[in-house]
């Protein structure tokens, strides 16, 4: 598992990339109320914003962390977004990419750097 | 956060884990551990505890041979002279422009007013009053005591059940309690669209009437997070944001504060600030007015999205004043002001929202019914 200083996770799975947003994120959040997701196939390049994020608090952008294609969307959590607050790390993920370059994943921190990274 | 002023409950709202925040020159808790969401669906299923000590209280008491009430209404369009001794109302202070400086409530309590004003107004309210009404009034801010409010189907028997005196009140009924936590000054009121009370009491006491209160299971305390999603369904005004000094109550669709005496061939018509704008608005309409508006899709329309007309065109014809998730709802739903041939309810409005342009309905205010004791 991968955290960006975007607060995103990144988790490996066959060819793909799962990504999610991590606990601290949604803990600062507080409760999401709306998710918006991009469609399945778009092409993103790194940076773009991807998805949008609103908590009761304020909206947020979700930006693609990788090039390369967004090849499934987790609809589950444009039709209840709380279950991002209950299980932001497992069935709140976001979506799935298949990397241009798979090994630009290593750039991102690890665990224990991430703790640092949030303090 | 050291420059804030703290409420007699800031200890409280502490060991309680709330997150503070500042608002109005106030640290104040807009969450506790429960968090925003299921505070609001909390407090509309049982009962919501709220601090909101950082309101102004006021006195208000009539010199010799002088009519407090009468003397109100000079800055007020509401019918104060008609408000029976034990009831309380809403009003508007308003300005020589037909603006609003202030929403507030005015309670007779038989030989004086209470007047309850926003925190960020209530040292521009009590100048208002003093330049206006020195005169003939005693103008008195009440600053040794805190304000609670218990909100939801359960505040009855919770307040009940320390003040058995508070079930015989109906709404917007105002009474006087002597009790262990010192003299309350109760009213049957709040502003979240639920039955329920807001609390005026002696400062030293206020913990002790906040704690009896959350150890009763029913009792949550509830942040300012709730309380402003809280209102929003009840379609309540929030100062500052749908109110301002630049819109007049027929534009902010509040034509029920002008009280029928002080509207054109009433006993006391006129005679408020603004009033020439205001009384030709009430008769011929204004060119904007505050409207409900339910997005189609789920994203909420925050305050500052542009409203146009149509999916294409380059004008907008109003923005939106107060937005966001209605918990209650279980939708998304904002306040906008728009041009007044715009605002019928049942039209189609489009909002931009991120770039795009998405449909919203107008639509009648409350966004839940509210559920008053009358």
């Amino acid at each position: 598992m991968k955290y960006t200083e975007e607060h995103e996770w990144l988790r490996p799975e066959d060819d793909l990339i799962v990504v999610g947003i991590t606990e601290h994120a949604s803990e600062q959040l507080g409760d999401v109320v709306f998710v918006e997701l991009p469609d399945a196939g778009t092409t993103v390049s790194k940076d773009d914003e991807v998805a949008v994020i609103e908590s009761v608090k304020a909206a947020s952008d979700i930006l693609a962390p990788l090039d390369g294609e967004i090849v499934e969307v987790n609809d589950a959590i444009v039709e209840n977004p709380g279950l991002v607050n209950e299980d932001p790390l497992g069935d709140g993920w976001f979506f799935k990419i298949r990397a241009e370059d798979a090994t630009a994943i290593d750039e991102y921190m690890d665990e224990s750097e991430y703790k640092d990274f949030i303090g | 956060m050291s420059d804030l002023r703290r409420t007699s409950l800031n200890d409280l709202h502490r060991e309680l884990g709330a997150k503070m925040v500042p608002f109005a020159g106030y640290e104040m808790p807009v969450q506790y551990p429960m968090g925003v969401l299921k505070e609001h669906l909390h407090c509309r299923a049982a009962a919501g505890l709220f601090d909101v000590s950082h309101m102004g209280q006021i006195l208000l008491r009539a010199k010799p041979g002088q009519d407090a009430a009468l003397a109100l209404e000079t800055l007020v369009p509401a019918d104060i002279a008609g408000l029976k001794e034990g009831r309380q109302r809403y009003a508007l202070f308003t300005n020589d422009a037909g603006g609003i400086l202030d929403d507030l409530m005015v309670a007779n309590r038989g030989d004086h007013l209470f007047l309850v004003v926003n925190a960020a107004c209530k040292a521009d309210d009590l100048a208002h009053l003093r330049a206006h009404l020195a005169e003939s009034c005693e103008i008195t801010p009440v600053r040794d005591r805190a304000l609670l409010a218990l909100q939801g189907p359960e505040a009855e028997a919770a307040l009940a059940a320390l003040v058995p005196g508070v079930a015989q009140m109906r709404f917007m009924d105002v009474a006087v309690f002597d009790t262990v936590f010192g003299e309350l000054w109760v009213s049957r009121s709040g502003y979240t669209g639920e039955d329920g009370f807001e609390i005026s009491v002696p400062e030293a006491q206020a913990e002790v009437l906040a704690c009896a209160l959350l150890d009763i299971d029913a009792v949550a305390p509830i942040g300012l997070g709730a309380r402003d999603s809280l209102r929003l369904e009840a379609g309540l005004c929030l100062y500052g944001a749908d109110l301002d000094t630049t819109t007049s109550p027929v534009e902010a669709a509040l034509e029920w504060a002008i009280g029928k005496p002080r509207r054109p061939g009433g006993a006391r018509a006129g005679g408020f600030p603004g009033a020439g704008r205001i009384l030709r608005e009430l008769q011929e309409g204004a060119p904007r007015r505050r409207i409900g508006l339910r997005p189609e899709g789920r994203a909420p329309m925050r305050p500052g999205t542009d409203i146009f007309a149509t999916a294409e065109t380059d004008t907008p014809i109003g923005a939106v004043t107060s937005g966001a998730y209605g918990p209650s709802i279980e939708a998304p739903m904002s306040m906008a002001y728009v041009e007044t041939g715009h605002a019928d309810d049942g039209t189609t409005l489009y909002g931009e929202v991120r770039g795009k342009r998405l449909p919203a309905t107008v639509v009648p205010m409350p966004f839940r019914t509210a559920s008053y004791k009358r």
